[in-house]
């Protein structure tokens, strides 16, 4: 009955935030509804007995991603000029049709009982010690893998971080002059 | 009325279509690559019940590779964003034309 009522309040608020993430002219109001969304999805782990991925949701993506993604904006600038004009006769109409195709689809394979394991073991509490231990036994080449990936990644950004004085503007002197940046 | 995996795997295909008509949709590069952030975040969530549905922890685990993944992503994309940004002082991926032709 919690989780029931849990899943009506929240879904709904993941689904506002999602619409509002797509359809708001200021970026900002974006990341906002994209911060909503992610919390509500937190809360749906938390009552699928998932804690561990729970707390790494709310501090990775709704504290640092979010926080990188409002410094971008900030840095970037809101861009309200936005174009939406678009030159689109047939795709709008087969757009939709395929919507409710795929809505169709859903509640199809929604009314399956989908039965691919035993099923039910409530074994699967994601606390910190079962996904550690999960994840140090069976999946300790993946977890190595992920530390370099993020080592590379922070290289990478360093790089393109650095690459802008000398050799970026050798590159516009021979483009359109009027591009320059000014901050 | 009990919620079963089936309500949540719903839920998750439902942010999934709004992420990716926002991809599809918008063109301003922030806010596309937030829409794939809702829709990497509609994949866990369908993980997470479907290893719940199943008693195993294997969903969760792929939620945590799926998180590194997606933070690598978002730093070098956000990285690739402001550079951009800085020579063509746009957002905007229509005006990005340049290996057109």
């Amino acid at each position: 009955m919690v989780e029931l009522v849990l899943f009506i309040i929240f879904g709904l608020a993941a689904l506002f935030g999602a619409v509002t993430t797509v359809w708001a002219r200021n970026p900002v109001y974006s990341a906002l509804g994209l911060m909503l969304t992610l919390f509500s999805v937190a809360v749906f782990y938390v009552s699928n007995g998932a804690e561990f991925v729970a707390a790494v949701q709310v501090i990775v993506y709704a504290g640092a991603v979010m926080t990188l993604f409002l410094f971008v904006i900030m840095l970037v600038g809101v861009d309200r000029a936005e174009d939406r004009r678009e030159n689109l006769p047939v795709q709008r109409p087969l757009a939709l049709g395929l919507l409710v195709l795929f809505g169709a689809g859903v509640l199809v394979a929604g009314r399956f009982a989908w039965v691919t394991g035993s099923g039910g073991g409530r074994s699967a509490e994601g606390t910190v010690e079962a996904l550690g231990s999960e994840l140090f036994r069976r999946w300790v080449l993946p977890f190595e893998l992920t530390a370099l990936l993020l080592i590379i990644a922070a290289a990478g950004t360093i790089a393109l971080g650095l690459f802008r004085r000398g050799e970026a503007e050798a590159a516009d002197e021979g483009e359109a002059g009027e591009e320059e940046v000014a901050p | 009325m009990t919620v079963t995996a089936g309500w949540y795997l719903a839920l998750a295909a439902v942010l999934f279509v709004v992420g990716a008509s926002g991809l599809l949709l918008r063109r301003n590069a922030l806010v596309m690559f937030m829409s794939v952030e809702l829709m990497l975040n509609a994949a866990n969530l369908s993980f997470v019940a479907a290893g719940r549905q199943l008693g195993v922890l294997d969903g969760q685990a792929a939620v945590f590779f799926v998180m590194v993944v997606a933070a690598a992503e978002v730093v070098v994309g956000l990285a690739i964003i402001v550079t951009v940004f800085r020579r063509r002082a746009t957002a905007s991926v229509d005006d990005l034309a340049g290996l057109k032709g």
